[in-house]
C-alpha cells in the first residue's frame, strides 16, 4: 500500500465519517461542525490530486466564510435540537434496501469499468499562474457573469434580511 | 497511485449523503447544508477528472461552483432569517402556509 | 537531503519556532503591560524579578493553578474544543512564515522557515479564517448572553474585515507575482531612487498597507476593534465564562495572532529581512534574523502604542468603517496597483 493511497484513505475516511455525522447528529451547530470537517478532509484530497490552489480555496471560501455564515445563522436564531418526525414505514422497508443495493451496483460499475489508469502525486500540478491564464483569458465571459451573480445575490440578500417596513401608523 | 474510480466512489459517496440529509433532515439549515455537502462531493470529482485528462479547466470549474455556493448561501440564509422572522420556526413541515 | 534527515530537521525546526513563539507571546504580555503602565504614568509590572521581567512565568504558573470551572449550564464538548481551536490555529499559521535566508549548518542548507509552501500566503489566510472558530464557538457553547453576543460580533467582525484584508494583500501579490512569502520578500529586495529600500510601503503600496493594518487589528479583535470582549458592555465577551488554563488559550491564541499578524505585515510590506549587511561572515549570516524580528518588534509596539492611545470603536461604526471605507479603499487601491502595474 503507498503512501499516497493511504493518505487518501485517510483523508477519504474524514469526509464520510463526517458525512454520516451530519447525517445523524440532532443539532444544527454538530451537523455545522462535521461538515466543516469534511470540507477540510476534501482539501486535503485536492492537495493529493495537485490541485494546491483549489485546496487553499476550498479552506477560505468555503470552511472559512460560508461555513462561518451558516454557523453565525444557527448562533443568531438560536437553533435548537431537530424535533422528532415519524418515519414513514414504506421508507423505510423499501429505501433502505433500495439504497443498498444501488450503491453496491454503482461501486462495482465504477469500480469494474472505470479503465483508468491511476492519478499520481502532483500528476496535474495546477499552479495559480496557469489557473489565473484560464480564468481571465479562456473563461472570461464566464467569470464576469459570475460577479454579477454575486452582485445580485449580495443585494437580495440584503433585501431579505433587512427588517420589513411597518405601515405608516403602525407601532411595533 | 490511486485509481479516478475511487475519488468516483467518494465524490459520489458525498453526494448521496447529500441527498439523503436533504430528504431526511427536518431542520431548513441542516437540509441546506446538506445541499453544500452535494457541491462538495460534485467538486472533488470536477478536481479527480481535472487531474486524469490534464485539463485545468475542471479545477476552473471548481471556483464557479464555489462562487454559486457562496451567492446560494447569501441568499439562502438571508431567506431562513426572514422565514424565521415571521413564522418563528425552522422545521420546514411547518412552513406549509403561503400566506399568513 | 534524506527522508530521515529532512524529517529530523523538520521537528527541530518545529519545536525551535514554537518555543520561540511562546515565548514572544509571554514577553509581548510584559512588553504590552509594561509599555501601557508607562504611558499611563505607572509603573507596570516591577515586583517578579529585575524589571518584571520574571511576571509572564508567575501568570503561567497562576493560570495552571487557578480552578479550572466548568459552569453546569454549557454545552460542554464544544466548550472544551473551542479554546483548542483557538490556539491551535493560531499556532498553525506560523508554520509557513520564513524568518530568513538559508543558514548552512553541518553541510546542510536549512532554509529559516518549518516548510516552504508556493500557496504561503493562502495557507496563512485559510488559517486564521479558520480561527474564528474558535471564538465564535466559545461564545455560543457558554450558553450565556454576553457570551453569545461577544461570539455573534466576532464572527460578523471576521467576516466583514477579511475581505477588506484579502484585497489589501492582492496589490503586494500583483506587485510581487508570486504567492510564496520568500519570493514577495525577495522581489523587495535592493533600492530606488537611490537611497529609498524598495519595500512594498514605500513602493506603491502605503494605502495597502493601511488597510491591511485596519483590518488586521480588526482580525486579532484588539483595541480599537476589540468589540467581541469589549468589558464595559459585555462583561468579557466570548470568553466570560472560561477560567484557569482555558482561559490562557485564549489570551495565548491572540497574542500568537498578533505575532502572526506583525511577521506578515513585516514580509509583505516591509522587506522581510531584508537590511543593510555588514560585517565578517557570521555576522552577515545572522543579520538578516536582527532585521526581521526587529521590524516585527516594532509592530508589537504599535499594536501597544494604539492599545494606550484611541478608545473603542461602536459596533455600527465598526460595521459601516470596515464595508463603507475599507472595503471600496481597497478595491481601488487594487485597480490602481494593477493599471500601473500593467502600463
Amino acid at each position: 500500500m503507498s503512501f499516497h493511497l493511504l493518505l487518501f484513505l485517510a483523508f477519504g475516511a474524514v469526509c464520510a465519517g463526517g458525512a454520516i455525522n451530519l447525517l445523524a447528529q440532532r443539532h444544527p451547530i454538530n451537523s455545522a461542525l462535521s461538515l466543516i470537517a469534511v470540507m477540510a478532509a476534501l482539501s486535503g484530497e485536492y492537495l493529493l490530486l495537485g490541485a494546491e490552489f483549489v485546496a487553499a480555496v476550498q479552506v477560505i471560501v468555503y470552511a472559512g466564510a460560508i461555513m462561518v455564515l451558516f454557523v453565525f445563522v444557527i448562533m443568531l436564531l438560536n437553533a435548537g435540537e431537530e424535533e422528532e418526525t415519524k418515519g414513514s414505514r414504506v421508507a423505510i422497508l423499501f429505501g433502505v434496501p433500495g439504497i443498498l443495493i444501488g450503491g453496491v451496483l454503482m461501486a462495482w460499475v465504477v469500480l469494474r469499468h472505470s479503465g483508468t489508469i491511476a492519478v499520481g502525486i502532483g500528476a496535474l500540478p495546477g499552479p495559480p499562474t496557469d489557473i489565473a491564464q484560464l480564468l481571465f483569458h479562456d473563461f472570461l465571459l464566464p467569470f464576469e457573469v459570475t460577479s454579477v451573480l454575486i452582485l445580485i445575490a449580495i443585494m437580495g440578500a440584503v433585501v431579505l434580511a433587512s427588517k420589513p417596513e411597518l405601515p405608516a401608523g403602525k407601532v411595533d | 497511485m490511486v485509481p479516478l474510480s475511487y475519488y468516483l466512489l467518494l465524490s459520489g459517496f458525498l453526494f448521496a449523503c447529500g441527498v439523503i440529509g436533504f430528504l431526511i433532515k427536518r431542520n431548513i439549515i441542516t437540509i441546506f447544508m446538506s445541499i453544500e455537502l452535494m457541491l462538495n462531493g460534485v467538486n472533488l470529482s470536477f478536481v479527480a477528472f481535472a487531474a486524469q485528462w490534464h485539463a485545468l479547466s475542471g479545477q476552473v470549474f471548481v471556483f464557479f461552483v464555489m462562487v454559486v455556493a457562496a451567492a446560494e448561501a447569501a441568499v439562502g440564509l438571508a431567506i431562513i432569517i426572514s422565514v424565521y422572522r415571521t413564522r418563528e420556526t425552522l422545521n420546514v413541515d411547518q412552513v406549509n402556509l403561503l400566506k399568513l | 537531503m534524506s527522508v530521515g534527515v529532512f524529517i529530523l530537521v523538520s521537528v527541530i525546526k518545529s519545536l525551535i519556532v514554537l518555543i520561540v513563539l511562546l515565548t514572544a507571546v509571554a514577553y509581548t504580555v510584559w512588553l504590552e503591560r509594561k509599555v501601557v503602565g508607562h504611558m499611563q504614568n505607572r509603573w507596570g509590572p516591577t515586583r517578579v524579578g529585575p524589571f518584571g521581567l520574571l511576571q509572564p512565568a508567575a501568570d503561567g504558573l497562576k493560570f495552571l493553578f487557578k480552578e479550572d470551572l466548568t459552569p453546569p449550564h454549557v454545552y460542554k464538548p464544544l466548550f472544551l474544543a473551542a479554546p483548542m481551536m483557538a490556539l491551535i490555529f493560531a499556532l498553525t499559521s506560523i508554520a509557513v512564515i520564513p524568518f530568513g535566508n538559508s543558514i548552512p549548518i553541518f553541510g546542510y542548507s536549512i532554509p529559516l522557515e518549518i516548510t516552504d509552501v508556493n500557496i504561503g500566503l493562502l495557507v496563512i489566510l485559510g488559517v486564521t479564517s479558520m480561527g474564528v472558530y474558535g471564538v465564535a464557538l466559545a461564545g455560543w457553547s457558554s450558553n450565556n448572553k454576553y457570551s453569545l453576543l461577544g461570539g455573534l460580533r466576532a464572527s460578523a467582525q471576521m467576516i466583514s474585515y477579511e475581505i477588506a484584508l484579502g484585497l489589501s494583500l492582492v496589490g503586494v501579490l500583483i506587485q510581487s507575482g508570486s504567492f510564496s512569502l520568500r519570493n514577495i520578500v525577495e522581489a523587495q529586495a535592493g533600492r530606488f531612487l537611490w537611497i529609498i529600500p524598495r519595500w512594498n510601503i514605500f513602493h506603491g503600496q502605503f494605502i495597502g498597507f493601511f488597510i491591511y493594518l485596519m483590518a488586521a487589528y480588526a482580525e486579532t479583535n484588539r483595541i480599537p476593534f476589540d468589540l467581541p470582549e469589549a468589558e464595559t458592555e459585555l462583561v468579557a465577551g466570548y470568553h466570560t465564562e472560561y477560567s484557569s488554563m482555558k482561559f490562557a488559550m485564549f489570551f495565548m491564541a491572540e497574542y500568537a495572532n498578533m505575532i502572526t499578524v506583525a511577521c506578515l505585515a513585516t514580509i509583505l510590506f516591509f522587506g522581510g529581512w531584508n537590511g543593510p549587511l555588514a560585517g565578517p561572515p557570521i555576522v552577515r549570516a545572522l543579520l538578516p534574523l536582527v532585521w526581521f524580528v526587529a521590524k516585527v518588534f516594532c509592530f508589537l509596539f504599535l499594536y501597544i502604542w494604539v492599545r494606550g492611545t484611541l478608545p473603542r470603536f461602536r459596533y455600527d461604526q465598526l460595521m459601516s468603517f470596515g464595508w463603507k471605507f475599507l472595503l471600496p479603499l481597497a478595491i481601488a487601491n487594487l485597480v490602481i496597483t494593477a493599471i500601473v502595474v500593467a502600463w
